[in-house]
């Protein structure tokens, strides 16, 4: 099988450019590419359109590249932690799209299974629906909404094998299988890079066709938003 | 006046055996407290988990493990875990039986405003308006009034909604409504010591009273 690995993630991002759509899986801090976000901002590039759930802590994760300008458009569902986001966005700097979370998740879908179009319930006679169009099927009302596609797609795995097959733990699964598929080009980063052969075909997430690159992963943080503990 | 604890006790009872269940953040996450355990309900998180256990001990943290709310948490046996379009295929599905949420405004046909504030810095709507377009049974549970002593149960929501036609019941501090499908609160109980005239007198919908209405028990 093609071995697409490459060495790092400097490398693996070499080729972003200014004005690119990017895609982040992750939900909160839980399962983002840490190493991809980092390589990005060392890169002289701006005007990025990034969709992804949340858009980071202040300090962490997407919101670094907020701080660093780096991003003209966030594609998310909830952006509420993040304060420099608040701050580019009363002033303007920042254009933001706020999608409810199971059609962000959907949209990004459909553009990775070619399905440019579908009707959902959600967001019928809210503002989300100002502009869409409302169909009834079978007496009740649902909104046309658009597919997602990216120039590059950014997924963390816990697992991969050097055909780009992947899998994920516990709930930092959450986007990343779907905007795995709807990258033209899907970076995926992995804390175990394994040899072919070495992960069993009936536990794979997401298979290695969705996948143009692949490295393992360097100190993980994986920083806790909400540290919730019950005493013994 | 009920305590958001006794909000949340109050709301278990009507937890069915066997439901698959969505809990908001806020006094909906404290409604896992008061289930019973033999009712054999299981706990849905949208990130992508269904079967959410209790927050883990120290020892136990897990930063691949947390609920919607991005707290850390452990999961019961026989928990599933998916991803997020597989999680919002199982609620607009109709596959949850249950989502319990917060909300700032409650009209008298069932539309919920809970995401947005003119004024104030958008966060997000989340997954609230896919939730609240797609289950079959919604509770809401919310203090009567604002803070600044507004009813929150109004005829038309003035805040921007979440979405249309789809409480079916509330939980307050001062009482139990059900949400008429013709429109109005029909008033199902109230809290201990409160009267109806003070549930009249912070209800600016159409509150319903047919007969008798009874004291919460706990």
């Amino acid at each position: 099988m093609i071995d697409k690995t490459i060495s790092n993630a400097q490398a693996a991002v070499a080729d972003v450019f200014t004005g690119a759509t990017l895609m982040f899986g992750g939900f909160g801090l839980s399962g983002i590419p840490e190493n991809c976000i980092k390589a990005l901002l060392e890169k002289d590039i701006t005007g990025l359109t990034c969709i992804s759930n949340n858009a980071g802590v202040d300090d962490f994760g997407i919101g670094l590249m907020l701080k660093k300008r780096m991003v003209r458009k966030m594609i998310s569902s909830y952006v509420g932690e993040n304060a420099e986001f608040e701050r580019q966005l009363l002033s303007g700097e920042l254009e933001v799209d706020l999608i409810p979370q199971g059609t962000l998740a959907e949209r990004i879908r459909a553009g990775g299974a070619g399905i440019p179009a579908f009707f959902t319930p959600a967001g019928v006679g809210t503002e989300v629906a100002v502009g869409k169009e409302v169909r009834e099927f079978d007496g009740k009302l649902y909104l046309l909404e658009r597919w997602l596609q990216a120039d590059f797609a950014f997924v963390k795995a816990w697992k991969g094998d050097t055909a780009g097959n992947l899998v994920y733990k516990g709930t930092a699964r959450n986007f990343n299988p779907m905007m795995a598929a709807a990258g033209k080009i899907t970076i995926a980063e992995v804390e175990e890079l394994v040899p072919v052969g070495e992960l069993d075909p009936n536990q794979i997430h997401t298979p290695g066709i969705y996948v143009q690159r692949i490295f393992q992963g360097v100190n993980y943080e994986k920083r806790i938003e909400q540290r919730t503990v019950r005493k013994v | 006046m009920l305590t958001k604890e006794q909000i949340a006790q109050r709301i278990a009872k009507e937890v069915k055996k066997g439901q698959y269940i969505n809990l908001g953040i806020g006094i909906p996450t404290l409604v896992a407290n008061y289930i019973p355990a033999d009712l054999d309900v299981v706990l849905q998180s949208e990130n992508g988990l269904l079967g959410i256990g209790p927050f883990p001990t120290e020892a136990e943290i897990d930063p691949d493990l947390i609920n919607a709310g991005k707290q850390t948490i452990t999961m019961v046996k026989g928990s599933a875990i998916f991803s997020s379009s597989e999680s919002f295929a199982m609620i607009r599905g109709g596959h949850v039986h249950l989502t319990i949420l917060g909300a700032m405004e409650v009209s008298e046909n069932g539309d919920i405003a809970n995401w947005k504030v003119p004024g104030k810095m958008v966060k997000g709507m989340g997954g609230a308006m896919d939730l609240v377009a797609s289950a079959k049974n919604i509770i809401v549970a919310m203090q009567h009034c604002s803070k600044d002593g507004q009813s929150k149960l109004l005829k038309q929501c003035t805040l921007p909604i979440t979405g249309i036609r789809c409480v079916k019941k509330i939980v307050t501090d001062l009482a139990v409504l059900d949400v008429l499908p013709e429109g109005g609160f029909k008033l199902l109980e109230r809290a201990p010591d409160v009267s109806i005239e003070e549930i009249k007198s912070k209800t600016e919908g159409k509150l319903v009273i047919e007969g008798s209405v009874p004291e919460m028990v706990f």
